[in-house]
């Protein structure tokens, strides 16, 4: 079977974002970019399933602008087969983004979609569930495990108090949760190989995907600081202060 | 304007996260109507009847919602949401799970997590991990939006008299199927609802240790968190995570004992009234947004605080 990875460019997970001093964006001039992290183990897992003989290619595809390259180089050292880059400069919303998969989903017909549960930059988190609505597949979010079984996944969730199992019918889209995998790191020849996978680039207008954005950005701000407290020298003053300052214990 | 709120349950009550969005539709302004979609799911339908805004329930009672598999769920919101201008959902596991996919069948670009309401249709809401909030207008003919529930209060429940109207029809996709669930049940206060949180991170050591914050817990009614390396450690269930990517939370009282405090944690847990941090290293993060510093060895300080109580 085949599996689709998608990977997105963003800024490094340990960077500290700022708005610009005109408020009109945020500051990413010289900051870090790696691939988010959620991607990551979504690559991981293809590249497993692979090696345990389930999957007989894995494709990496990344929407964005000609930096992307960087991260699908990424996603092939951790052992993709190729890669698609759908090249874009325009600020790429997650239905648009939705809307170049479902076209790259029309071409490859991958069994199953794997993509991060959302990416660190916007924390959207509805790219897997706009795909799946637009190529009807199922899908199964926020996994935190997954297990193919003939035509079907069954795949554990990550839900609010606890674990949910469903079976989905493949093709179908998994989006990952932290605990799906721990991802590997390239080795250096693996990195050295990836160089020479194959890379190709197409184009949102060539994929016939209208790319307008649908929500405008009136502006940025940081949020409200909070002002560190006060130390306080052991526990007993800490009640006192909790009882009879803060009065949030009785 | 008309307002579709798509209720959070478990086809026995109705899950309070729900009277957030209506607080967050009355402030868009609107009729607002109440989708629960579930199977023999009547229970809820009359509380939500109860809530104080609310001008009608819509009922789907159907086996293809009892368990809110998200290719049936978003076909139904898709179908009744069509003739609103607003569909909204507090932003739970369920309605992250499906309101993007109801809004793409739409063909809308959904807003995720908004915590303002600027007009009908501008809307703020964090990115990047909270460290930038962004206002967003949308030109959609339609807004989904999924309302970050700490964002805004619970709408009262108890003075509300809404019509009930069932809703005919069922969509059944096909395309997935509930196995099994596995539900931690617990006699403590929920994470997000709870007044009182107070959750360790990779300085607890091990999971077993994370058994000093039960009898606190116990003492105060507080929910017990964890930070995402403890969870990433193995410590503890994801589903006990407070951060970016687990649960946001906005008690009246945090305690955060052995976390130090990094950018996707303060995400979860910075709105909180007060935060009262417990680590042994002076310099932690923690402390700048703490209003109570305690610099101590949890060992010594969680058994004291225990006894003080």
């Amino acid at each position: 079977m085949k599996v689709l990875v998608a990977v997105k460019r963003v800024v490094d997970y340990n960077v500290k974002v700022r708005p610009k001093a005109d408020g009109t964006g945020v500051d990413l001039a010289n900051v870090k970019m790696s691939i988010n992290p959620f991607c990551e183990i979504a690559v991981e897992e293809a590249v497993r399933l692979k090696e345990k003989g389930v999957a007989a290619e894995v494709v990496a595809v990344s929407i964005g602008a000609q930096q992307s390259q960087e991260q699908l180089r990424t996603a092939l050292a951790l052992g993709a087969d190729r890669a698609i880059l759908v090249l874009t400069d325009d600020v790429m919303e997650p239905l648009a983004i939705a809307k170049c998969l479902k076209a790259v989903c029309d071409s490859e017909t991958p069994d199953i979609v794997l993509m991060g549960k959302q990416a660190i930059d916007g924390d959207n988190n509805q790219t897997g569930q706009m795909l799946g609505a637009l190529t009807g597949y199922g899908q199964a979010t926020f996994a935190s495990e997954i297990a193919i079984d003939g035509d079907n996944a069954s795949v554990i969730r990550e839900v609010d108090g606890g674990l949910q199992t469903i079976s989905v019918s493949l093709p179908a889209i998994v989006t990952s949760d932290l605990r799906l995998n721990e991802p590997r790191y390239a080795s250096l020849p693996n990195i050295m190989k990836a160089k020479k996978k194959p890379l190709d680039t197409t184009t949102p207008a060539d994929l016939g995907v209208d790319t307008s954005p649908r929500v405008t950005l009136l502006g940025v701000e940081r949020p409200a600081e909070r002002q560190a407290g006060i130390k306080v020298e052991d526990v007993a003053q800490l009640v006192d202060k909790l009882r009879n300052e803060a009065k949030v214990i009785s | 304007m008309s307002i579709l709120i798509v209720a959070e349950h478990d086809n026995a009550s109705l899950n309070l996260a729900t009277l957030n969005s209506v607080t967050a539709g009355v402030a868009i302004g609107g009729d607002i109507h109440l989708l629960v979609a579930g199977e023999s799911c009547s229970a809820v339908a009359d509380e939500a009847s109860q809530v104080s805004g609310v001008s009608k329930v819509l009922l789907a009672d159907s086996a293809a919602y009892t368990h809110a598999l998200a290719e049936n769920v978003s076909l139904l919101i898709a179908e009744l949401g069509a003739t609103y201008s607003h569909i909204l959902a507090t932003s739970t596991s369920n309605a992250k799970n499906i309101l993007p996919r109801a809004a793409a069948l739409l063909d809308v670009q959904a807003i995720s997590d908004i915590i303002e309401v600027i007009d009908t249709d501008t809307f703020k809401r964090p990115i990047y991990a909270g460290n930038v909030i962004a206002t967003v207008k949308s030109s959609d003919a339609i807004k989904v939006l999924i309302v970050r529930g700490t964002a805004f209060d619970a709408a009262a429940v108890g003075d509300g008299s809404a019509s009930i109207e069932a809703v005919s029809g069922s969509h059944d996709a096909g395309k997935s199927s509930f196995v099994s669930e596995e539900v931690v049940k617990s006699d403590r206060p929920e994470l997000t609802a709870a007044e009182i949180v107070i959750s360790g991170g990779r300085g607890m050591g091990s999971g077993e240790n994370f058994e000093l914050l039960n009898g606190i817990a116990d003492k105060l009614g507080a929910a017990i968190g964890a930070s995402r390396a403890a969870v990433d450690a193995g410590f503890v269930p994801n589903d006990m995570q407070v951060g970016q990517t687990g649960k946001i939370v906005a008690p009246d009282l945090y305690i955060a004992v052995g976390i130090s405090g990094a950018i996707q944690h303060l995400a979860g847990m910075k709105d909180s009234k007060v935060i009262v941090a417990i680590n042994k290293d002076e310099d932690a993060p923690i402390f700048s947004v703490a209003d109570y510093g305690l610099v101590a060895d949890l060992f010594v300080a969680l058994p004291e605080l225990d006894a003080a109580l």
